[in-house]
């Protein structure tokens, strides 16, 4: 080991996250290697080893014969200020070595907030910030991920960015990199040829007009690129790649479990959801195949749990039979089973009781909103009766606590759907008292509450962003009416909510912005103890950008829009119709039960969804 | 009771007490061996360090031991097919000796200066080891107190090694343990002048009270 390292790595927290050397890292002989991948993960290890994301991609580069990619995440503060007096450039934990030795800069992108993260992990390995100061084919920076659909923020910084599924275009990019590598071409030929290959945006390929009010006047699409950029998507999961074999972590991550992807997409809808858009059409992966990737999976890791993940697991149309199967495996092996994102409604009895004889995991809702009015509104398809329903049977089964999430500051909120939450807290309580199995262990109901952030490819995209000054004010509401006894009340931050707005529906001005904000020490910004909000109005000022205008303005659904070159295949038509549904508390009924002609099955071969 | 003797060297030693534990609970059922669970809500499976090892520390005789039930077993070749880097099991073995009679354990030091050795540093060092009292100061839940460590080395030898100097010595595994890095806590309080850059710590061995090699 690096002799600099060895010395600074007892005086960090957690130093394990920062050698590699786990079970099940893939090692090769960078003699024999004729590209080499440095996949960065713009936030922790801990964080970044759960993305099943990055574990994917990171097989699916391995796989590839010549290919050899790493990891990198981002170091902690002390480790960051360690590495930078100690003049240690950020590395790839297989090797070792600077990323500015690598052919290919990888990011997946995942949360607004950690856009900083990209900046200063470029920094941190001496890689020139900007994408038109790096002259040759090396270094190539490249992004993607589930919030690249509105990549403009980090226009300046990233040469390509890949939109949608990464399985099957990764290796055509790698592919036509390792060609140009050999051949000798120049940066712009390769950017040139690589926005042909379907999903990828280069966004030196198209100008962005700005008026004096920095409203966006045109986007001049240079010759040769595609007009618009739709997204890949990967059409039968059960023959896509899934890393059975993965790395297992030395030091405990966030999810520290084996995890299987059931599905991708979802069914639902739900208007503020991006990612219940982006991710459209729905498709499964048959029980079978679950069921053997989960064996082969824990016999490899070691886990003794495993989480059967998506955006909404209950909504898997074969969940009854894998849940079975999985089961019957697991019991007698001491492995636990969870289920994440189970809805109220067709929450089964029997899954739950089942469940129960594994591990006591807690009982968590998402009702979003405090009336069924307002639920309808977000199409937020959970009643009243189906949660104190679930709830009535959990409670007489013997759980005894309650996290439930709802958001503040949805369009069309009112006071009396902030008090409803209150209300519908005090319920969950009277259902406790009715049911409870034992009620001298007491109740406990965790309530959360975040500040809605209108999103790129929803309903909402359009819509003002409430000012922080009223969100703390229904925040004060709610809690004033909150039954305080048996009740835990938190709510989000306003300010980080606000930024995330900001960078969510930015343009490419928000550049300028993010790079003062990274020279003012920003970074690590979804961390509390990191979040530097002063430090960010200050680089607005420095930059005259006003962060209003893409809150509490709102957008035009005439306007141009920043994102507007990108396509996640749900049309702006069907958009816009939500809306106004939206306005009217009217819902919309979920893929399986009746398409709603969102326009997202024009990704799919054959042109009809399998919802 | 059951026993497995390991090495912690390389990456590894930056790995946290209980990372490892929980290193080897997953070890074990990626060799396809269940642990003994015991009963209840949330089944855990059985398995001990008994002395922990410090982040950054390495080891030649680290001391699992384990719970399995009685018709299974493993094998150190079973269990290193799925170890990470740094982490070699080196026997495997039944024990009827209690973990109370692991007293003594032997270490060394290596001690990196980048000016290379001070001069007079190993007869300054060898000075105060031989003192009869060595205070340094220990974080507590009261706050610093100062504690007495020399009674708690046994023995020690030094050897220049090259550029490095090499401490060798012998001190409590158990109630209480001498981690050796303090010694270099020590020779900072009483001889600044030796302080090393750099330190490197390896257990070598361990002992029952009597100087036989634990088992
Ligand atoms: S086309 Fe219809 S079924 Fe397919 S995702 Fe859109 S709404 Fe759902």
């Amino acid at each position: 080991m690096n002799n600099k390292l060895e010395r600074i790595l007892p005086n960090v927290q957690k130093p394990a996250r920062y050698v590699g050397g786990e079970y099940g890292q893939t090692v090769k002989d960078k003699a024999s290697v004729d590209l080499r991948v440095a996949f960065c993960f713009p936030d922790t290890y801990e964080i970044g080893m759960s993305n099943l994301g990055m574990r994917i991609l990171y097989a699916v580069m391995n796989q590839m014969d010549g290919v050899w990619c790493e990891r990198v995440f981002a170091p902690w503060a002390d480790m960051e200020e360690a590495m930078i007096q100690n003049d240690i450039p950020l590395y790839a934990l297989e090797s070792g070595d600077p990323i500015s030795d690598f052919d290919m800069i990888a990011f997946t992108i995942g949360y607004e907030m950690s856009y900083t993260n990209v900046l200063n992990m470029l920094r941190l390995g001496n890689i020139p910030l900007h994408a038109s100061e790096r002259k040759g084919l090396s270094q190539m920076v490249f992004a993607g991920g589930a919030c690249m659909y509105n990549p403009e923020p980090l226009a300046d910084f990233v040469d390509f960015f890949c939109i949608g599924e990464g399985e099957e275009m990764t290796p055509e990019i790698l592919n036509l990199y390792r060609k140009a590598k050999r051949e000798g071409w120049t940066k712009d030929a390769f950017l040139c040829e690589v926005c042909k290959i379907e999903g990828v945006y280069v966004p030196s390929l198209y100008e962005h007009i700005y008026g004096d009010q920095g409203e966006l006047l045109e986007i001049r699409v240079k010759e040769g690129a595609p007009k618009q950029i739709r997204k890949r998507i990967i059409q039968n999961l059960d023959t896509a790649l899934y890393p059975t074999e993965g790395i297992v972590p030395n030091l405990e991550i966030v999810h520290d479990r084996s995890n299987l992807e059931v599905m991708r997409g979802c069914i639902r809808g739900c208007r503020f959801c991006q990612a219940g858009f982006t991710y459209r059409p729905v498709r499964p992966r048959s029980p079978k195949l679950l069921q053997k990737q989960a064996v082969e999976a824990l016999e490899f890791s070691g886990c003794h749990e495993i989480t059967l993940s998506s955006l909404s697991t209950s909504d898997y149309y074969a969940l009854e039979e894998l849940a079975g199967g999985m089961l019957d495996y697991c019991t007698p092996r001491k492995i636990s089973l969870s289920l994440p994102s189970l809805r109220a409604d067709n929450f089964s009895r029997e899954l739950m009781l089942k469940l129960q004889q594994v591990k006591k995991s807690g009982l968590t809702f998402a009702p979003e909103a405090g009336t069924q009015r307002l639920r309808d509104a977000i199409n937020k398809n959970v009643t009243e009766e189906e949660i104190l329903h679930t709830c009535a049977i959990a409670f007489s089964g013997g759980w005894n606590s309650v996290k439930l999430y709802f958001m503040l500051g949805l369009p069309t909120e009112t006071d009396e759907d902030v008090l409803g939450i209150a209300d519908l807290v005090y319920k969950i309580y009277q259902t406790w008292r009715e049911n409870a199995s034992n009620k001298k262990r007491g109740v406990r109901i965790h309530v959360a509450t975040a500040f809605f952030v209108p999103k790129p490819f929803t309903p909402f995209q359009w819509e003002k962003q409430i000012t922080p000054e009223e969100y703390l004010r229904r925040t004060k509401l709610l809690k004033a009416n909150m039954p305080a006894k048996f009740v835990e009340y938190k709510y989000h931050e306003a300010d980080l909510s606000r930024l995330e707005a900001v960078l969510a529906r930015g343009d490419r001005r928000l550049g300028a912005v993010l790079e003062e904000a990274v020279n003012r020490g920003c970074r690590l910004d979804a961390w509390d103890e990191y979040f530097n909000y002063s430090a960010w109005c200050e680089a607005f000022d420095c930059c005259k950008i006003d962060p209003d205008h893409y809150t509490v303005r709102g957008f035009e659904e005439g306007e141009l829009l920043p994102w507007q070159t990108i396509s996640d295949g749900v049309s702006t038509a069907f958009l816009s119709r939500e809306r106004k549904k939206a306005y009217a508390s009217e819902t919309t009924a979920d893929c399986r039960s009746q398409c709603a002609g969102c326009g997202a099955n024009c990704l799919l071969e054959g042109g009809k969804c399998n919802a | 009771m059951r026993r497995m003797r390991f090495q912690k060297t390389g990456k590894a030693v930056w790995m946290s007490h209980l990372d490892t534990m929980r290193l080897m609970q997953r070890a074990f059922r990626r060799a396809g061996v269940l642990l003994h669970h015991s009963q209840g809500y949330t089944p855990h499976a059985y398995v001990s360090l008994p002395i922990p090892l410090s982040v950054g520390m390495e080891s030649l005789c680290e001391i699992l031991e384990y719970e399995l039930d009685a018709e299974l077993t493993i094998t150190p070749e079973q269990i290193n097919k799925v170890l990470p880097e740094g982490i070699l099991v080196t026997d495997v073995y039944e024990s009827d000796v209690k973990t109370k009679h692991l007293c003594l354990m032997d270490a060394e030091l290596l001690l990196f200066y980048d000016q290379g050795i001070p001069e007079g540093c190993v007869e300054m060092i060898e000075a105060l080891l031989s003192r009869e009292e060595l205070l340094i100061e220990k974080r507590t839940k009261r706050g610093p107190e100062e504690a007495d460590i020399r009674p708690l080395l046994k023995s020690y030898r030094l050897e220049r090694s090259g550029e490095q100097l090499r401490i060798f010595c012998t001190v409590c595994a158990q109630n209480p343990s001498l981690n050796p890095m303090l010694l270099i806590q020590a020779i900072e309080r009483y001889a600044a002048s030796c302080k090393p850059d750099h330190c490197r710590c390896r257990r070598l061995e361990i002992y029952d009270e009597n100087g036989k090699v634990f088992r």
